[in-house]
Protein backbone atom coordinates (compact mmCIF):
# COMPACT_ATOMS: atom_id res chain seq x y z
CA UNK A 1 0.00 0.00 0.00
CA UNK A 2 1.25 3.36 -1.08
CA UNK A 3 1.48 5.94 1.28
CA UNK A 4 -0.10 9.07 1.50
CA UNK A 5 1.10 12.59 -0.13
CA UNK A 6 2.71 13.52 2.83
CA UNK A 7 1.02 17.04 2.84
CA UNK A 8 -2.61 15.59 2.96
CA UNK A 9 -0.89 12.83 5.64
CA UNK A 10 0.47 16.09 7.80
CA UNK A 11 -2.92 17.75 7.55
CA UNK A 12 -4.65 14.57 8.98
CA UNK A 13 -1.97 14.17 11.53
CA UNK A 14 -3.30 17.82 12.45
CA UNK A 15 -6.86 16.96 12.20
CA UNK A 16 -7.15 14.23 13.94
CA UNK A 17 -5.78 16.05 17.33
CA UNK A 18 -8.59 17.69 17.38
CA UNK A 19 -11.81 17.51 18.96
CA UNK A 20 -14.67 17.84 16.70
CA UNK A 21 -15.45 21.59 17.07
CA UNK A 22 -12.12 22.61 16.77
CA UNK A 23 -12.00 20.03 13.29
CA UNK A 24 -15.21 21.62 11.86
CA UNK A 25 -13.61 25.26 12.97
CA UNK A 26 -10.76 24.31 10.69
CA UNK A 27 -12.27 22.66 8.07
CA UNK A 28 -14.44 25.60 7.83
CA UNK A 29 -11.21 28.01 7.60
CA UNK A 30 -9.97 25.89 4.96
CA UNK A 31 -13.12 25.91 2.74
CA UNK A 32 -13.06 29.95 3.29
CA UNK A 33 -9.93 29.51 1.39
CA UNK A 34 -11.29 27.73 -1.39
CA UNK A 35 -11.18 29.80 -4.61
CA UNK A 36 -12.77 28.19 -7.85
CA UNK A 37 -10.63 27.14 -11.18
CA UNK A 38 -9.24 30.35 -12.70
CA UNK A 39 -10.66 31.59 -16.03
CA UNK A 40 -7.72 30.65 -18.06
CA UNK A 41 -8.55 26.52 -17.31
CA UNK A 42 -12.21 27.23 -17.25
CA UNK A 43 -15.07 28.78 -17.79
CA UNK A 44 -19.08 28.58 -17.20
CA UNK A 45 -20.87 26.48 -18.81
CA UNK A 46 -18.18 23.74 -17.12
CA UNK A 47 -17.88 21.02 -19.36
CA UNK A 48 -19.48 17.89 -18.11
CA UNK A 49 -16.81 15.74 -18.23
CA UNK A 50 -15.38 17.59 -15.59
CA UNK A 51 -18.44 17.14 -13.23
CA UNK A 52 -17.87 14.60 -10.46
CA UNK A 53 -20.83 12.12 -9.87
CA UNK A 54 -23.30 12.00 -7.34
CA UNK A 55 -22.30 15.50 -6.41
CA UNK A 56 -25.27 17.45 -5.10
CA UNK A 57 -22.74 20.36 -4.43
CA UNK A 58 -22.24 20.06 -8.36
CA UNK A 59 -18.31 19.94 -7.86
CA UNK A 60 -16.22 19.54 -11.37
CA UNK A 61 -12.50 18.68 -11.08
CA UNK A 62 -9.66 19.89 -13.89
CA UNK A 63 -5.84 18.89 -13.70
CA UNK A 64 -2.88 20.92 -15.08
CA UNK A 65 0.83 19.96 -16.15
CA UNK A 66 2.41 21.64 -13.68
CA UNK A 67 6.30 20.78 -14.50
CA UNK A 68 7.65 16.92 -14.92
CA UNK A 69 5.13 14.52 -14.47
CA UNK A 70 3.50 16.49 -11.99
CA UNK A 71 -0.55 17.64 -12.09
CA UNK A 72 -2.11 20.68 -10.45
CA UNK A 73 -5.51 20.28 -9.59
CA UNK A 74 -8.62 22.92 -9.43
CA UNK A 75 -12.04 23.12 -8.19
CA UNK A 76 -15.33 24.39 -8.94
CA UNK A 77 -18.11 23.71 -6.44
CA UNK A 78 -21.02 25.64 -8.07
CA UNK A 79 -23.91 24.92 -4.69
CA UNK A 80 -23.19 27.90 -2.37
CA UNK A 81 -24.05 25.95 0.59
CA UNK A 82 -21.71 23.39 -0.47
CA UNK A 83 -19.31 24.13 2.68
CA UNK A 84 -18.09 20.66 2.71
CA UNK A 85 -17.28 19.95 -0.80
CA UNK A 86 -15.54 23.23 -0.81
CA UNK A 87 -13.63 22.42 2.28
CA UNK A 88 -12.42 19.18 0.58
CA UNK A 89 -11.62 20.72 -2.74
CA UNK A 90 -9.55 23.01 -0.79
CA UNK A 91 -7.21 20.00 1.33
CA UNK A 92 -7.18 18.38 -2.21
CA UNK A 93 -5.66 21.34 -4.17
CA UNK A 94 -3.00 22.29 -1.51
CA UNK A 95 -2.07 18.90 -0.37
CA UNK A 96 -2.15 16.83 -3.73
CA UNK A 97 -1.02 19.56 -6.30
CA UNK A 98 2.75 18.49 -7.56
CA UNK A 99 2.90 15.35 -5.33
CA UNK A 100 4.65 11.62 -6.38
CA UNK A 101 1.05 10.75 -9.13
CA UNK A 102 1.54 7.38 -7.73
CA UNK A 103 0.62 8.47 -4.48
CA UNK A 104 -2.29 10.32 -5.82
CA UNK A 105 -3.82 7.89 -7.35
CA UNK A 106 -3.81 5.80 -4.76
CA UNK A 107 -5.08 7.87 -2.26
CA UNK A 108 -8.06 5.80 -1.00
CA UNK A 109 -11.55 7.59 -1.19
CA UNK A 110 -12.71 6.89 1.89
CA UNK A 111 -9.97 9.31 3.26
CA UNK A 112 -12.94 11.56 3.55
CA UNK A 113 -14.16 9.86 6.67
CA UNK A 114 -10.64 11.27 8.38
CA UNK A 115 -11.50 14.39 7.35
CA UNK A 116 -15.06 14.58 8.53
CA UNK A 117 -15.26 11.78 10.75
CA UNK A 118 -17.57 8.66 10.36
CA UNK A 119 -21.37 10.16 10.85
CA UNK A 120 -21.00 11.67 7.16
CA UNK A 121 -24.55 10.49 5.32
CA UNK A 122 -24.40 7.98 2.40
CA UNK A 123 -25.18 11.11 -0.02
CA UNK A 124 -22.37 13.72 1.39
CA UNK A 125 -20.15 10.40 1.07
CA UNK A 126 -20.96 9.55 -2.08
CA UNK A 127 -20.45 13.27 -3.35
CA UNK A 128 -17.16 13.71 -1.11
CA UNK A 129 -15.67 10.38 -2.08
CA UNK A 130 -16.66 11.13 -5.85
CA UNK A 131 -14.03 14.00 -5.96
CA UNK A 132 -11.30 12.39 -4.06
CA UNK A 133 -11.64 9.27 -7.73
CA UNK A 134 -12.03 11.77 -9.86
CA UNK A 135 -8.73 13.34 -8.55
CA UNK A 136 -7.44 9.66 -8.72
CA UNK A 137 -8.82 8.77 -12.05
CA UNK A 138 -6.95 12.24 -13.06
CA UNK A 139 -3.63 10.94 -11.64
CA UNK A 140 -3.85 7.40 -13.24
CA UNK A 141 -4.61 8.78 -16.71
CA UNK A 142 -1.84 10.69 -16.66
CA UNK A 143 0.33 8.61 -15.44
CA UNK A 144 -0.75 5.98 -18.08
CA UNK A 145 -0.24 8.81 -20.78
CA UNK A 146 3.20 9.09 -19.71
CA UNK A 147 3.39 5.08 -19.71
CA UNK A 148 4.07 3.98 -16.21
CA UNK A 149 1.23 1.93 -14.58
CA UNK A 150 -0.21 3.65 -11.27
CA UNK B 1 -44.47 32.80 -7.80
CA UNK B 2 -45.30 30.91 -4.64
CA UNK B 3 -48.43 31.15 -3.16
CA UNK B 4 -48.22 32.38 0.66
CA UNK B 5 -48.49 29.23 3.09
CA UNK B 6 -51.95 30.40 4.07
CA UNK B 7 -53.30 30.09 0.32
CA UNK B 8 -52.15 27.01 -0.29
CA UNK B 9 -55.31 24.60 0.52
CA UNK B 10 -52.94 22.68 3.63
CA UNK B 11 -54.99 20.74 5.89
CA UNK B 12 -52.62 22.07 8.84
CA UNK B 13 -51.16 25.06 7.69
CA UNK B 14 -50.32 25.91 11.13
CA UNK B 15 -46.84 23.54 10.86
CA UNK B 16 -45.15 25.64 8.41
CA UNK B 17 -43.76 29.33 8.75
CA UNK B 18 -42.15 31.58 6.10
CA UNK B 19 -39.07 33.22 6.41
CA UNK B 20 -40.25 36.27 7.04
CA UNK B 21 -42.81 35.04 10.21
CA UNK B 22 -39.32 33.60 11.46
CA UNK B 23 -37.12 36.96 11.08
CA UNK B 24 -40.24 38.28 12.97
CA UNK B 25 -39.67 36.07 16.09
CA UNK B 26 -36.07 36.12 16.03
CA UNK B 27 -35.89 37.50 19.75
CA UNK B 28 -39.13 36.01 20.66
CA UNK B 29 -38.39 33.50 23.95
CA UNK B 30 -41.49 31.52 23.33
CA UNK B 31 -39.84 29.78 20.07
CA UNK B 32 -36.59 27.95 19.53
CA UNK B 33 -35.24 27.91 15.89
CA UNK B 34 -33.10 24.89 15.41
CA UNK B 35 -31.16 23.75 12.09
CA UNK B 36 -30.48 19.68 11.43
CA UNK B 37 -28.44 19.41 7.95
CA UNK B 38 -26.64 16.58 6.04
CA UNK B 39 -23.63 18.41 5.77
CA UNK B 40 -21.93 18.75 9.27
CA UNK B 41 -19.92 22.34 8.34
CA UNK B 42 -22.86 24.15 7.60
CA UNK B 43 -24.31 25.18 10.77
CA UNK B 44 -21.21 25.97 12.02
CA UNK B 45 -20.37 28.23 8.90
CA UNK B 46 -23.48 30.66 10.07
CA UNK B 47 -26.99 30.04 10.94
CA UNK B 48 -29.83 32.02 11.77
CA UNK B 49 -29.10 34.56 14.36
CA UNK B 50 -30.37 32.38 18.07
CA UNK B 51 -30.48 29.13 15.87
CA UNK B 52 -29.43 25.78 17.54
CA UNK B 53 -28.07 22.88 16.07
CA UNK B 54 -29.51 19.07 16.28
CA UNK B 55 -27.41 16.89 15.15
CA UNK B 56 -29.15 14.09 13.07
CA UNK B 57 -26.69 11.81 14.26
CA UNK B 58 -25.51 13.06 17.70
CA UNK B 59 -28.61 14.09 18.74
CA UNK B 60 -31.04 12.47 17.65
CA UNK B 61 -30.14 8.63 17.09
CA UNK B 62 -28.81 5.88 19.97
CA UNK B 63 -25.18 6.05 19.81
CA UNK B 64 -25.39 1.84 20.24
CA UNK B 65 -28.28 0.14 19.32
CA UNK B 66 -29.79 1.28 15.96
CA UNK B 67 -32.75 3.24 17.22
CA UNK B 68 -33.66 7.19 18.08
CA UNK B 69 -33.31 8.33 21.39
CA UNK B 70 -34.58 7.29 24.30
CA UNK B 71 -36.61 9.62 26.63
CA UNK B 72 -33.54 10.45 29.24
CA UNK B 73 -31.63 12.13 26.29
CA UNK B 74 -34.50 13.94 24.59
CA UNK B 75 -35.12 15.54 27.99
CA UNK B 76 -31.10 16.40 27.75
CA UNK B 77 -31.52 17.75 24.29
CA UNK B 78 -34.29 19.95 24.87
CA UNK B 79 -33.07 21.02 27.92
CA UNK B 80 -29.38 22.24 26.28
CA UNK B 81 -31.71 24.13 24.05
CA UNK B 82 -33.66 25.47 26.50
CA UNK B 83 -36.73 24.24 25.25
CA UNK B 84 -40.00 23.93 27.66
CA UNK B 85 -42.87 21.48 26.37
CA UNK B 86 -44.65 24.86 25.53
CA UNK B 87 -41.69 25.76 23.52
CA UNK B 88 -42.82 26.29 19.69
CA UNK B 89 -39.71 24.57 18.16
CA UNK B 90 -39.00 25.59 14.37
CA UNK B 91 -36.65 23.62 12.50
CA UNK B 92 -34.49 24.42 9.26
CA UNK B 93 -32.08 23.05 7.09
CA UNK B 94 -30.56 21.93 4.02
CA UNK B 95 -31.71 19.62 1.52
CA UNK B 96 -35.12 20.95 1.52
CA UNK B 97 -35.79 20.30 5.05
CA UNK B 98 -35.03 16.62 4.83
CA UNK B 99 -33.31 16.50 7.92
CA UNK B 100 -36.01 19.54 9.47
CA UNK B 101 -38.70 16.85 8.85
CA UNK B 102 -36.83 14.07 10.08
CA UNK B 103 -35.88 16.12 13.54
CA UNK B 104 -39.81 17.00 13.46
CA UNK B 105 -40.77 13.33 13.51
CA UNK B 106 -38.54 12.25 16.41
CA UNK B 107 -40.26 15.36 18.17
CA UNK B 108 -43.59 14.01 17.55
CA UNK B 109 -42.11 10.33 18.67
CA UNK B 110 -42.00 12.30 22.26
CA UNK B 111 -45.22 14.57 21.47
CA UNK B 112 -43.85 17.63 21.14
CA UNK B 113 -46.40 19.27 18.87
CA UNK B 114 -45.05 23.20 19.45
CA UNK B 115 -43.21 22.15 16.41
CA UNK B 116 -42.49 23.75 12.86
CA UNK B 117 -40.55 23.64 9.36
CA UNK B 118 -39.82 26.99 8.19
CA UNK B 119 -40.61 26.64 4.59
CA UNK B 120 -37.74 26.27 1.88
CA UNK B 121 -35.10 25.64 4.68
CA UNK B 122 -31.49 27.45 4.67
CA UNK B 123 -31.16 28.00 1.26
CA UNK B 124 -34.27 30.27 0.95
CA UNK B 125 -33.20 32.08 3.69
CA UNK B 126 -29.57 32.28 2.42
CA UNK B 127 -30.81 33.64 -0.85
CA UNK B 128 -32.74 36.18 0.75
CA UNK B 129 -29.57 37.34 2.18
CA UNK B 130 -31.26 37.37 6.01
CA UNK B 131 -29.22 37.67 8.68
CA UNK B 132 -26.96 35.06 9.53
CA UNK B 133 -24.19 34.52 12.53
CA UNK B 134 -21.71 32.18 13.54
CA UNK B 135 -22.31 32.69 16.95
CA UNK B 136 -23.73 29.83 19.12
CA UNK B 137 -26.60 30.66 21.58
CA UNK B 138 -26.66 29.51 24.87
CA UNK B 139 -29.80 29.42 26.26
CA UNK B 140 -30.42 29.11 29.89
CA UNK B 141 -30.73 24.95 31.06
CA UNK B 142 -34.64 23.98 31.02
CA UNK B 143 -36.46 21.32 32.87
CA UNK B 144 -37.79 19.52 29.85
CA UNK B 145 -39.88 16.54 31.01
CA UNK B 146 -40.90 14.40 27.98
CA UNK B 147 -43.41 11.58 28.23
CA UNK B 148 -41.96 8.19 26.66
CA UNK B 149 -41.10 7.67 23.49
CA UNK B 150 -44.94 6.65 21.59
CA UNK B 151 -43.68 4.42 18.60
CA UNK B 152 -47.56 3.04 17.70
CA UNK B 153 -48.48 6.29 15.77
CA UNK B 154 -46.00 7.11 13.14
CA UNK B 155 -43.09 4.32 13.23
CA UNK B 156 -43.57 1.08 11.49
CA UNK B 157 -41.08 -1.84 12.56
CA UNK B 158 -40.15 -4.83 10.16
CA UNK B 159 -42.91 -6.94 11.20
CA UNK B 160 -45.89 -4.28 10.58
CA UNK B 161 -44.25 -3.63 7.70
CA UNK B 162 -44.39 -7.13 6.87
CA UNK B 163 -47.93 -7.68 7.83
CA UNK B 164 -49.07 -4.27 5.94
CA UNK B 165 -47.50 -6.09 2.35
CA UNK B 166 -49.34 -9.29 3.24
CA UNK B 167 -52.74 -7.47 3.87
CA UNK B 168 -51.82 -5.05 0.05
CA UNK B 169 -51.87 -1.95 2.25
CA UNK B 170 -50.41 1.60 0.68
CA UNK B 171 -47.01 2.04 0.67
CA UNK B 172 -44.54 4.37 -0.83
CA UNK B 173 -40.83 4.39 -1.47
CA UNK B 174 -39.57 7.24 -1.71
CA UNK B 175 -36.41 6.91 -2.89
CA UNK B 176 -34.85 7.57 -6.53
CA UNK B 177 -36.26 5.80 -9.52
CA UNK B 178 -32.68 3.80 -9.66
CA UNK B 179 -32.87 2.32 -6.23
CA UNK B 180 -36.86 1.64 -6.34
CA UNK B 181 -35.98 0.09 -9.81
CA UNK B 182 -32.93 -1.60 -8.18
CA UNK B 183 -30.18 -0.16 -10.57
CA UNK B 184 -28.61 1.27 -7.76
CA UNK B 185 -28.09 -0.47 -4.50
CA UNK B 186 -25.37 1.49 -2.37
CA UNK B 187 -22.09 3.47 -3.02
CA UNK B 188 -19.21 0.62 -3.30
CA UNK B 189 -17.13 0.77 0.02
CA UNK B 190 -20.14 3.09 1.86
CA UNK B 191 -20.19 0.66 5.23
CA UNK B 192 -23.26 2.04 6.94
CA UNK B 193 -26.57 2.42 4.62
CA UNK B 194 -25.60 -0.93 2.66
CA UNK B 195 -28.09 -3.25 1.77
CA UNK B 196 -27.52 -6.53 -0.03
CA UNK B 197 -30.28 -7.13 -2.34
CA UNK B 198 -31.66 -4.30 -4.64
CA UNK B 199 -35.52 -2.94 -5.89
CA UNK B 200 -38.23 -2.16 -3.32
CA UNK B 201 -41.10 -4.00 -1.11
CA UNK B 202 -43.50 -5.93 -3.50
CA UNK B 203 -46.83 -3.24 -3.94
CA UNK B 204 -44.88 0.27 -2.92
CA UNK B 205 -45.39 2.67 -5.58
CA UNK B 206 -42.54 5.02 -6.62
CA UNK B 207 -42.89 8.37 -5.63
CA UNK B 208 -39.42 10.62 -4.67
CA UNK B 209 -39.72 12.50 -1.71
CA UNK B 210 -38.27 15.99 -3.61
CA UNK B 211 -41.90 15.72 -5.60
CA UNK B 212 -43.70 17.62 -2.78
CA UNK B 213 -41.25 20.58 -3.03
CA UNK B 214 -40.53 23.54 -5.69
CA UNK B 215 -37.29 23.06 -7.07
CA UNK B 216 -37.20 26.65 -7.52
CA UNK B 217 -36.65 28.26 -3.76
CA UNK B 218 -37.24 25.01 -1.86
CA UNK B 219 -41.00 25.47 -0.77
CA UNK B 220 -43.46 22.74 -0.27
CA UNK B 221 -45.89 22.36 -3.58
CA UNK B 222 -49.26 23.73 -2.92
CA UNK B 223 -52.17 21.34 -1.77
CA UNK B 224 -53.69 21.08 -5.30
CA UNK B 225 -50.52 19.86 -7.01
CA UNK B 226 -49.37 17.19 -4.05
CA UNK B 227 -53.22 15.75 -4.46
CA UNK B 228 -52.26 15.37 -7.80
CA UNK B 229 -49.03 13.59 -7.11
CA UNK B 230 -49.91 11.39 -4.30
CA UNK B 231 -53.71 10.91 -4.67
CA UNK B 232 -54.25 11.44 -8.17
CA UNK B 233 -51.11 9.55 -10.31
CA UNK B 234 -50.81 7.11 -7.60
CA UNK B 235 -54.69 6.60 -6.06
CA UNK B 236 -53.45 7.42 -2.26
CA UNK B 237 -56.82 8.55 -0.21
CA UNK B 238 -56.51 10.87 2.93
CA UNK B 239 -58.26 7.66 4.97
CA UNK B 240 -55.78 4.68 4.02
CA UNK B 241 -53.36 3.79 6.61
CA UNK B 242 -50.11 4.69 4.79
CA UNK B 243 -46.42 3.05 5.24
CA UNK B 244 -43.56 5.29 3.91
CA UNK B 245 -40.13 4.31 4.01
CA UNK B 246 -36.84 5.23 2.06
CA UNK B 247 -32.79 3.78 2.96
CA UNK B 248 -32.71 4.96 6.70
CA UNK B 249 -35.92 6.82 6.83
CA UNK B 250 -34.70 10.45 7.07
CA UNK B 251 -36.08 10.76 3.28
CA UNK B 252 -39.58 9.02 4.16
CA UNK B 253 -39.73 11.60 7.24
CA UNK B 254 -40.19 14.36 4.84
CA UNK B 255 -43.10 12.28 2.90
CA UNK B 256 -44.40 11.68 6.14
CA UNK B 257 -44.58 14.90 6.98
CA UNK B 258 -46.34 15.86 3.84
CA UNK B 259 -49.23 13.58 3.77
CA UNK B 260 -50.08 14.16 7.48
CA UNK B 261 -49.67 17.84 7.69
CA UNK B 262 -50.00 19.45 4.31
CA UNK B 263 -52.48 16.74 2.88
CA UNK B 264 -54.04 15.65 6.19
CA UNK B 265 -53.76 11.65 5.84
CA UNK B 266 -55.09 10.00 8.59
CA UNK B 267 -52.88 7.40 9.42
CA UNK B 268 -48.98 7.93 8.29
CA UNK B 269 -46.66 5.87 9.26
CA UNK B 270 -42.44 5.87 8.78
CA UNK B 271 -40.79 2.62 8.49
CA UNK B 272 -37.34 3.76 9.86
CA UNK B 273 -35.62 0.53 9.52
CA UNK B 274 -36.13 1.23 5.61
CA UNK B 275 -34.33 -0.52 2.68
CA UNK B 276 -31.14 -0.96 4.97
CA UNK B 277 -32.85 -3.12 6.71
CA UNK B 278 -35.88 -4.52 4.20
CA UNK B 279 -32.94 -5.29 1.69
CA UNK B 280 -30.72 -7.32 4.35
CA UNK B 281 -33.59 -9.44 5.67
CA UNK B 282 -33.85 -13.06 5.20
CA UNK B 283 -36.51 -14.56 3.37
CA UNK B 284 -38.68 -11.58 2.72
CA UNK B 285 -40.32 -10.64 -0.14
CA UNK B 286 -38.49 -8.36 -2.71
CA UNK B 287 -39.26 -7.14 -6.31
CA UNK B 288 -36.45 -6.49 -8.34
CA UNK B 289 -37.59 -5.22 -11.77
CA UNK B 290 -33.29 -4.91 -12.91
CA UNK B 291 -33.03 -8.53 -11.79
CA UNK B 292 -35.50 -9.96 -13.07
CA UNK B 293 -35.28 -8.48 -16.30
CA UNK B 294 -31.70 -9.26 -16.34
CA UNK B 295 -32.92 -13.64 -15.19
CA UNK B 296 -35.39 -12.71 -18.53
CA UNK B 297 -33.00 -11.72 -20.24
CA UNK B 298 -30.27 -14.40 -19.56
CA UNK B 299 -33.00 -17.45 -19.68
Amino acid sequence: MKPLPKRLEDFLSTLENLDRSERIEMLIEVADQFRPVPSRIAQRPYAAEHRVPGCESEAYVWSEASGEGALTFHFAVENPQGISAMALAEILRQSLSNAPLEEVAAVPADVVYRIFGNELSMGKSLGLMGMVNMIRSEARQHLQAAGSTP
Amino acid sequence: MTKSISERGYTRADVLVSTDWVEEHLKDPKIRIAESNEDPLLYSSNHIPGAVEIDWTRDLNDPVRRDYLGRSAFDKLMRRMGATRETTIVLYGDKNNWWATYAFWVLQLFGHTNAKIMDGGRLKWIKENRPVSREVPKYQASNYQAPERDDIRFRAFRDQTLKHLEQKLPMIDVRSPEEYRGERLHMPDYPNEGALRGGHIPGAVSIPWGRAVNQEDGTFKDAAELRKIYMEENKLRPEDDVIAYCRIGERSSHTWFVLRYLLGFHKVRNYDGSWTEWGNLVNVPVENPSAEARDEAAA
